[in-house]
């Protein structure tokens, strides 16, 4: 099946989603890597809402034009980096969409399956592709501390995609599929 | 001799390499297409969009324009050698903002980002040297999350070539789908730890579809794609019949105790490119 999905989703619209299924993304969404989840998890008060957001695990190349950022490359990392803070992320901030590349382990699965969230892949490397589905940069944060590349960026999307649902709220995983042949 | 004139060509050679990928990369990712269905195919299409996007509009395929690592092999004629390490740090700092580039390198320890791809060793430069008075320079951008999926084994000779074998397939099939296959594998056998490792990365330079000219390599090569297509991990860890693009080994001589084993991932974005700097100053980027 194919979605074509305003962000925030709601719970309902989450659970139609099974692994295999193709959805397209417009609305707002944050980045995270390594350090932004470790900041955000440890920080009473965040400077925005991580809850109206899908969360894009990416460190984009940005570029700034007189005031104005604008993105250049913003494909997905790797995933699997982000599997120790993600099951305490999704329950911290309620965040039911992630999107990454490579796949997520056992504790983001379960955590999945107890908040009624998805992880959705991106085309890894398609970076240039992606760029042209943002249309604005709402805000940064921690850009100074973190450097480019592990910011937590803003972005509004518009029908970002096409977004493989690689994991969903029923403990399916595309991964753990190929796994077990 | 302008120097400047050759920094302006370190530029384009980064620039080059960061957005158009090589044709051979991207005949065997159009051939990947055309042989998937699915979902596979879906993410061979958002490949090959991107790649016609960024050649386009000159913007870096992929976000991580990686570490700025290069090859050079320098005519000892060539009358500036002394010059070269400058021309190339200060050609990275420039294209870093003129193309741009990600500011890829952080302190290992404090974690602070240099913000100019410069820093302790990096760019990366393996120099080789031969007769003639030109410069070869290969740029050839490495991305931390194909790198990441490196593996050094440093095996006991009483495996054989199948635990060779063995050690590849396992360690290609483990990554899934962390390094953005289809990838392209370089491997190292023989020689000491780095030595392998350093053969598996040369490796990554060959164009893909070409294949070792010793038979009984070329052989091992083939056997290894298949066996790792077999796996069915596909285009980004998705499922599918194309894993490994190409699997390219080189050898060195060991030590009779030791069978060192490199892997050296690089993702579907295999890039590369070439310059010649001719001893008069004049460059060529191709």
């Amino acid at each position: 099946m194919e979605y074509h999905l305003t962000l925030p989703v709601s719970k309902d619209k989450i659970k139609k989603l099974k692994v295999g299924d193709i959805i397209y993304l417009t609305g707002k969404i944050f980045t995270a890597r390594d350090e932004t989840h470790h900041i955000m998890l440890e920080k009473d008060k965040l400077p925005f809402d991580p809850s109206e957001m899908a969360l894009f695990h990416c460190g984009p190349l940005m570029k700034k034009d007189k005031s104005k950022w604008i993105v250049v490359s913003a494909g997905p990392t790797t995933s699997s980096r982000m599997e120790i803070f993600e099951d305490n992320f999704i329950k911290k901030f309620g965040t039911n969409i992630i999107i990454g590349k490579g796949g997520m382990g056992e504790r983001t699965e379960k955590a999945l399956q107890k908040y009624t969230g998805v992880y959705v892949a991106y085309t890894g490397g398609a970076g240039a592709l992606a760029a042209d589905k943002i249309d604005e940069v709402i805000g940064v944060y921690w850009l100074e501390e973190l450097g480019m590349p592990e910011a937590a960026w803003i972005f509004k999307v518009k029908e970002f995609g096409p977004l493989v649902v690689a994991m969903d709220s029923y403990g399916e995983s595309i991964y753990k599929r190929l796994k077990k042949r | 001799m302008d120097l400047e004139n050759i920094k302006n060509g370190i530029v384009e050679l980064i620039k080059k390499a960061e957005t158009d990928l090589p044709p051979d990369v991207v005949n065997a990712l159009k051939y990947a297409y055309k042989i998937e269905t699915g979902v596979a195919k879906i993410q061979l299409d958002a490949i090959l969009k991107n790649i016609d996007l960024a050649k386009k509009t000159k913007r870096p395929m992929c976000q991580d324009t990686g570490i700025q690592t290069f090859f050079i092999t320098v005519g000892i004629d060539f009358p500036k050698i002394l010059d070269l390490k400058t021309l190339i740090d200060d050609a990275v700092k420039i294209a870093t903002i003129q193309i741009p580039l990600r500011p890829n390198t952080v302190d290992p320890l404090t974690g602070l980002n240099h913000k100019d791809n410069i820093g302790s060793y990096i760019p990366y430069i393996t120099w080789e040297f031969t007769n003639g008075n030109n410069v070869s320079i290969t740029a050839f951008p490495k991305g931390g999350g194909s790198e990441n999926m490196s593996k050094l084994g440093m095996l006991k000779p009483g495996v054989g070539i199948e635990g060779v074998k063995n050690f590849i397939v396992d360690e290609v099939i483990r990554a899934g789908g962390n390094p953005c296959p289809p990838t392209v594998v370089g491997v190292g056998i023989g020689g000491g730890a780095d030595l392998a490792l350093k053969l598996g990365k040369k490796a990554l330079l060959r164009p893909v579809g070409t294949h070792s000219k010793d038979k009984k390599i070329a052989e091992i090569e083939n056997e290894l794609i298949k066996r790792i297509n077999d796996s069915n991990i596909g285009p980004m860890g998705l499922g599918g019949k194309t894993t490994v693009l190409d699997l390219h080994i080189e050898i060195a001589h060991r030590h009779p105790a030791s069978l060192p084993v490199g892997i050296v991932v690089q993702c579907w974005a295999n890039r590369r490119a070439h310059m010649i700097i001719y001893k008069d100053g004049s460059w060529e980027v191709k």
